[in-house]
């Protein structure tokens, strides 16, 4: 017995990187630009304002933090499946993936493109990887991703189709949670995490009773990929690697959502009958089973065709409204 | 300011609310003119410094909902007096990301079917709670005691590992992360200060009139022009007209 294998209720150890496949490597280890690399038709990403650039934080050296050439931030162009995307990249590994000034309005300038492309190209792909907002610059960060929700909707209401891709190390939270939530689609595996407040911090402002953070298992029922599909807060399930993504991204591409009227009452439909069947169940394991899930504690350990099985005995398709 | 006297100076006797649980609040003004008739404000409100957990969100946004429902395309104002996001395993795992989006997603969408949507800050707001409120309505407006926030110092001495002595130091230098309404002014956060001592009527039926005007405005830009955010507007344009060159 390894002492540092997994225990139970965690996901698998992700794949090494160093593959040289890079549509095979995990997306978990990848840094945000071998997963652009591996999710775009080979070769075809070209990136705007890139780090020869130098657009750099002009807040972080005061805090005597070196800054990134491309504050975190890539964005660009490419091709998927042969139709032109915008694309946009978090890289977790930078300050947490974290939203300061300058990372968040590369965003927002190309969901203000987006916008105004031609119908037929308007499709934006936001990969994760993101504690939220960046606290050196943490006003600049919050208002930044209150510009980044308004262009989103603005944008979706315009017909562009903008889905988010999550399973990088940093996950999803703080504010990235809720861009996440302005997306028509998104894709999240076992590894990815979506929340708004992280488990260490519940923890540290409300008690190690309320949220044990150091309980891994806890930690990935409570915010994971597989809990997040189950209970509808994301629409499709990719394994840890850039092919599943692609394909994942390739199909919820051809379902466009227009942000409208319409589908906000359908959300909002979605999100009460949830807090109403399940808003007083106090552990995910209650919530599966009340889903139908035969087995709940099998559920993290399923490996990923069997998982992909149950969620589609167990879901209908109103559930996608977002 | 309490929400009483708010609303006493926004609409005299014209006015019900009701206050639910959780210091939510609802219901609507009649803002009177000189001539013509009164102009129907919707209000929803989230006072008491409370937190916004999943219960909340949902309510509000059914509040939004309903307004932009019935068709009038009236004014939605929305009074903030909050904390943060409720902290708690049980708002996470039902997806609180999810219900805060939505209720950011109903004011924007309010605002794409032509409700002017205006925030009022006349309290604290932080993080979350900030973002899905204030932050999600078209026109930010504050009285001077309003404290928005992203975090305290303190936990962000902790979480920064820098001395709270050294933050405070550089927050008197720079606007760029320390709380407070004169620094998320200059971040273009908020578009105007209202004056607790003149009648607030007449400081929204002037907003209400310039307000096709002040909502052309761009928060980036703002914050450009009051020297808040150098950066952001020149990058969100290049990125904008790079993407656009030859896509």
């Amino acid at each position: 017995m390894n002492e540092a294998a997994p225990q139970g209720g965690e996901p698998a150890a992700p794949r090494r990187t160093g593959a040289r496949d890079p549509q095979l490597s995990s997306w978990f280890e990848s840094t945000a630009r071998q997963r652009l690399a591996g999710l775009l038709d080979g070769g075809s990403f070209s990136e705007i304002l890139g780090p020869e650039q130098r657009e750099l934080s002009p807040h972080l050296r005061q805090f005597g933090l070196p800054p990134a050439f491309d504050d975190g931030m890539i964005v660009g162009r490419g091709r998927l499946a042969g139709r032109t995307v915008l694309v946009a990249a978090q890289e977790g590994r930078f300050l947490g993936g974290a939203v300061g000034e300058v990372h968040g309005a590369k965003l927002v300038g190309l969901l203000r493109a987006v916008r105004s492309m031609a119908a037929d190209a308007r499709a934006l792909l936001i990969l994760f990887d993101t504690g939220g907002v960046r606290l050196q610059e943490a006003n600049a960060g919050e208002v930044a991703i209150a510009e980044i929700m308004h262009a989103m909707l603005q944008a979706r209401a315009a017909g562009a189709t903008i889905l988010g891709l999550i399973g990088g190390r940093a996950g999803c939270f703080g504010g990235g949670g809720l861009i996440a939530a302005c997306c028509s689609g998104l894709i999240v595996s076992e590894q990815g995490r979506i929340g708004v407040t992280g488990p260490e911090v519940i923890e540290s402002n409300q008690g190690v009773e309320e949220f044990d953070a150091a309980d891994r298992a806890l930690v990935w029922r409570t915010v994971g990929g597989k809990h997040r599909r189950l209970i509808g807060g994301a629409d499709a399930f990719a394994e840890d690697h850039a092919e599943s993504f692609r394909s994942a991204a390739i199909a919820l591409l051809e379902r466009p959502c227009r942000f409208d009227l319409e589908v906000t009452v359908a959300e909002h439909a979605r999100l009460r009958e949830r807090l109403a069947r399940l808003g007083d169940a106090d552990d995910a394991w209650a919530i599966w089973a009340r889903l139908g899930v035969a087995d709940p504690t099998r559920v993290p350990d399923m490996p990923a065709p069997e998982f992909l099985e149950l969620v589609a005995r167990l879901q209908d398709e109103r559930r996608d409204a977002r | 300011m309490t929400p009483a006297e708010i609303l006493d100076s926004l609409f005299g006797r014209s006015h019900r609310v009701e206050s639910g649980a959780g210091g939510l609040l609802h219901g609507e003004g009649l803002l009177a003119h000189a001539a013509g008739p009164a102009t129907r404000v919707s209000l929803i409100g989230l006072t008491q410094g409370a937190a916004l957990g999943v219960d909340g969100a949902l309510a509000l946004a059914q509040r939004v909902l309903s307004v932009v429902q019935a068709g009038e395309r009236n004014p939605i104002l929305v009074l903030i007096d909050s904390g943060s996001q409720r902290m708690s395993r049980r708002d996470e795992l039902l997806g609180l990301n999810e219900y805060l989006g939505h209720l950011a997603k109903t004011l924007m969408l309010a605002e794409q079917l032509g409700h002017p949507t205006i925030g009022l800050l006349y309290g604290g707001s932080a993080a979350g709670a900030f973002i899905a409120t204030a932050l999600a309505t078209r026109v930010l407006v504050a009285l001077p005691e309003a404290r928005p926030a992203v975090m305290d110092l303190p936990s962000m001495s902790r979480i920064t590992k820098l001395s709270l002595e050294l933050l405070r130091d550089m927050a008197s230098s720079t606007p760029v992360f320390a709380p407070g309404l004169a620094n998320m002014e200059l971040m273009g956060a908020v578009t105007e200060r209202w004056d607790p001592g003149r009648p607030l009527d007449a400081q929204l039926r002037r907003l209400l009139d310039r307000f096709a005007e002040r909502s052309q405005e761009r928060r980036d830009q703002r914050a450009a022009a009051r020297g808040g955010r150098l950066k952001a507007a020149a990058i969100a344009e290049r990125v904008e007209r790079e993407a656009l060159r030859d896509g």
